[in-house]
Order: structure tokens, then sequence, then C-alpha cells
């Protein structure tokens, strides 16, 4: 069963320990994680999750990969890592490869959604862009909203967002209901709203390669 | 009104002083606006007044920022008092003829618009006599290069947010050496994902991980240079 959000936010999950390869994953991952797990039967994977509000301090990302992979690599034929660079400024791909593991390609989440190729296509008209994932959007007041101030601050919306256009709303799922509350998001800053589903893009195919080895 | 409210204009400039860094902690822009006003009424030089009163309580801020006691709505709120107080001073301080300690071109790199770190830096190196020549969000070669040309800085300090921007730092550098530019200016980088190894590997000469710091390493760097240029 998947933990609810905040228990991913805040506390992330840990492993089954059923299966041999083990992911190691952005909170933020869980649901589609699990999502492609159920649908291709990847029951070999097993998957632990660090909190997703790590991204609210990247820098602690690299150490936190590192004691998860040296917590559980021995029970575990092989350990891929659920993260793309998330800020880290090249210093968690450092950290991957002095332990030995893979991890995902591409910056972050919203670029390996949308695919990292198209993403970085569009790097040059939607730099303006605002990006909401699935799981963003059910918690846009715990990751964008509260930690930004707005709740006390709302004076500082256009400090921070005055140079963006639109709120990209990438969705993984079909889901109206995530329509709404994202369009939602997109009043609450000020900002245009575009919806693109874009599915688990790059994350699925990586995935399968993993599945596969 | 409460019976505990401070009346700015009855207390002593010592006291004053230490009232606008806790009004500028706590991002109170109207009192730091008023308070600069009792300050210049009472005759102080307005370089005074930014030095003692608001760049010191910006310091304060600063440091408090980078040992995880306030966190970044704070820190922009007090930049925002500190901005009403500067409106104030700025105009006061070029008639007045503050001390300057050197010129700086600024701007966030191409394909980014994040502008709090840069703006922050921007502001407390005016704040430190620097005159600053802000070129905005996403700028590219060309526009450092014609801003770099036109104003003869000293310094040229860029600052990127994202992984995936950064690397545009050293198309700038690279073009400087290629142009035979680089010596001529000292560059200082800055924005979340960086850090001292990457700031050496594009050939900047200074990672600066925050306004403070950034402050800091500009004046060391402008007094080694006006050192060489002196022996």
């Amino acid at each position: 069963m998947t933990p609810d959000d905040a228990t991913l936010t805040e506390a992330g999950l840990e492993p089954t320990h059923h299966g041999r390869i083990l992911l190691i994953a952005c909170g933020a991952l869980a649901h589609e994680v699990l999502a492609l797990k159920r649908l291709n039967h990847w029951d070999h994977l097993d998957l632990q999750c660090l909190p997703a509000n790590l991204h609210l301090w990247p820098d602690r990302i690299p150490a936190a990969v590192e004691a998860a992979v040296e917590k559980h690599r021995d029970a575990y034929a092989s350990v891929f890592v659920l993260y793309a660079d998330c800020g880290t400024g090249g210093q968690l791909f450092e950290k991957c490869k002095k332990l030995g593991v893979e991890m995902l390609q591409g910056p972050h989440c919203y670029s390996f959604f949308e695919g990292n190729e198209d993403f970085a296509a569009k790097a040059e008209t939607e730099f303006t862009a605002f990006y909401l994932t699935d799981f963003l959007v059910r918690q846009f007041d715990a990751f964008v909203w509260r930690p930004m101030g707005l709740d006390r601050h709302p004076e500082l919306r256009d400090m921070y967002f005055g140079n963006y256009t639109k709120l990209v709303y990438q969705a993984q799922t079909d889901d109206p209901a995530l329509d709404l509350k994202a369009q939602d998001c997109a009043r609450r800053l000020g900002l245009a709203y575009e919806r693109r589903l874009t599915g688990y893009g790059d994350l699925a195919r990586e995935l399968a390669v993993v599945a596969a080895g | 009104m409460a019976e505990d409210d401070i009346i700015l204009s009855e207390l002593s400039d010592d006291e004053l002083v230490l009232q606008m860094h806790d009004d500028l902690y706590d991002g109170l822009k109207e009192e730091i606006e008023e308070g600069v006003g009792i300050l210049l009424e009472r005759g102080w030089t307005p370089y005074d007044v930014l030095t003692k009163a608001l760049v010191a309580g910006m310091t304060i801020v600063g440091a408090d920022f980078r040992d995880g006691i306030l966190f970044v709505p704070e820190v922009l709120l007090a930049a925002n008092a500190m901005k009403g107080g500067m409106f104030i001073l700025k105009p006061l301080l070029a008639e007045t003829g503050a001390p300057r300690m050197g010129k700086m071109v600024i701007g966030t790199v191409k394909g980014d618009i994040h502008d709090i770190g840069k703006n922050l830096v921007g502001m407390m190196m005016e704040g430190a006599g620097f005159e600053v020549l802000d070129l905005g969000i996403n700028n590219s070669v060309e526009k450092y290069l014609a801003a770099l040309e036109s104003e003869q800085p000293d310094i040229l300090g860029m600052s990127a947010l994202l992984t995936t921007t950064m690397p545009y730092m050293k198309v700038v550098i690279d073009t400087l050496k290629e142009k035979g530019m680089r010596e001529d200016y000292i560059v200082l980088v800055g924005g979340a994902p960086l850090n001292e190894e990457f700031s050496r590997a594009i050939g900047a000469d200074a990672y600066c991980r925050d306004a403070a710091v950034a402050v800091e390493t500009a004046k060391a760097f402008v007094a080694r240079k006006h050192n060489q240029l002196g022996a």
C-alpha cells in the first residue's frame, strides 16, 4: 500500500525487503513507481523512498542517498537511484559514481516526465514556465506555498514569481480533480495555466531497462 | 496605539539604530523608512545611515540566514525593508559623494529567470559602496560583453539557480578569454546549485555562497587589484 503524501513528504517509505533490485527514490515518485511496478508486474523491484521534502534542501540529497545505498546494498543484487540531478549541481551524479550505482538521467523530474529530449528542446522558449507534477499539485501548500512563506506573507508572491509567465501542470494521470486543483494553484500564483498529459515519460523507459537488468 | 508601541522619534540615536536593526530583521519597511528620515533630520550623513543602520542590520539578517535561523521569506521581507530605506538614501548618496568601492555589472544567465539572490547581492553591494549595473535576467553572452565594454566595471557577477543554466557561465568566461578580456575583470559567480569546485572549473575568480560573502569577496579582490595597479 502506498503511504499518504504527508508521510512520503516527511518520512519517505521503507523497503519491503522483497525483490532483488532496490530502487532508492524521491518520495515524490512513490505513486508513479508503484503504479509502474503494478502495471508491469515488476515484483523483483523493491522500493525505498527518501522524504520528498529533501528537495527543499537539495544539498542534503547526496548524503541521504549515500546513507540509503550503504544501508541496504548488501541485501540486494543491485541498487538504482531514482533521482535526477534535482538541483544538486552534479553532486549526486558524483556521489552515485563513487558508490558504483546508476541514477536517472536528466536535470529533474519535470524533465524526465516530459522526456529529457523534449524538455531540453523547449528550454529556449519555456524557461518562464513553473512546473507542477501530480505529486506537487497535491502537495502544493507543503512544497510551494508554505516554504516560500506565502501563507504568512502573500505580498512576497511577485518577488518569487514575477518573472514566470505560466504554470504547466505535467499530468502523470488523467485526473479532473487534480486538473482543477492545478488551475487553482496557477490562480494563486497569478500565472496562466496549461495542462500537459505527460504520463510517466522517461521514468517508465528507464525503469523498464532497470527491470530487465 | 498600544502602550508598548515604540515611538522612533523619541529614541536616542543609538537606540534608534538598534531598533532599526530589529525592524530590518522583522521586515518592517515603513518603520525603516521612518527611521532613515529621522536620522537624516538629526544631521546624519546618508552614508552613515546606510552603513550603520541598514547595512549593519542586513549583515545580522545575512548571518542568521547562513546559520539557518532565518529563511528565504524573512530575508526577502528584510531586503524589501532595506530597499525602502535605500530608495530614500540613493539620491542623497550621489549628492554627498559617498566613498566608492568599485563598479559591478551583475545579471542572471541566459535561460534563467531567477533573480532573488542576484537582487540581494546587488543591493548589498550598493550598500557596501559599489556602483551596480543590474542587467536583470536571461542574459546572453553578447549582453554581458556589451555591458562590460560600455561600463568598464571592476567586477562581473553572474547568477544561476538551475543546474541546466549554470554551465552558461562558462560560455561567458570562455568568450572573455577568447577576446583577451578575462583578466580585465573580477568574475564572481553564485546561485544555489553552484559550489567552489564548479567556480574553479569554469574559470571564475570566486564562488559566493551568499550576499554577505559576495560583498567581502568583492572588497578583497578590488583591494588586491588596486594594490597590483599601485605596485
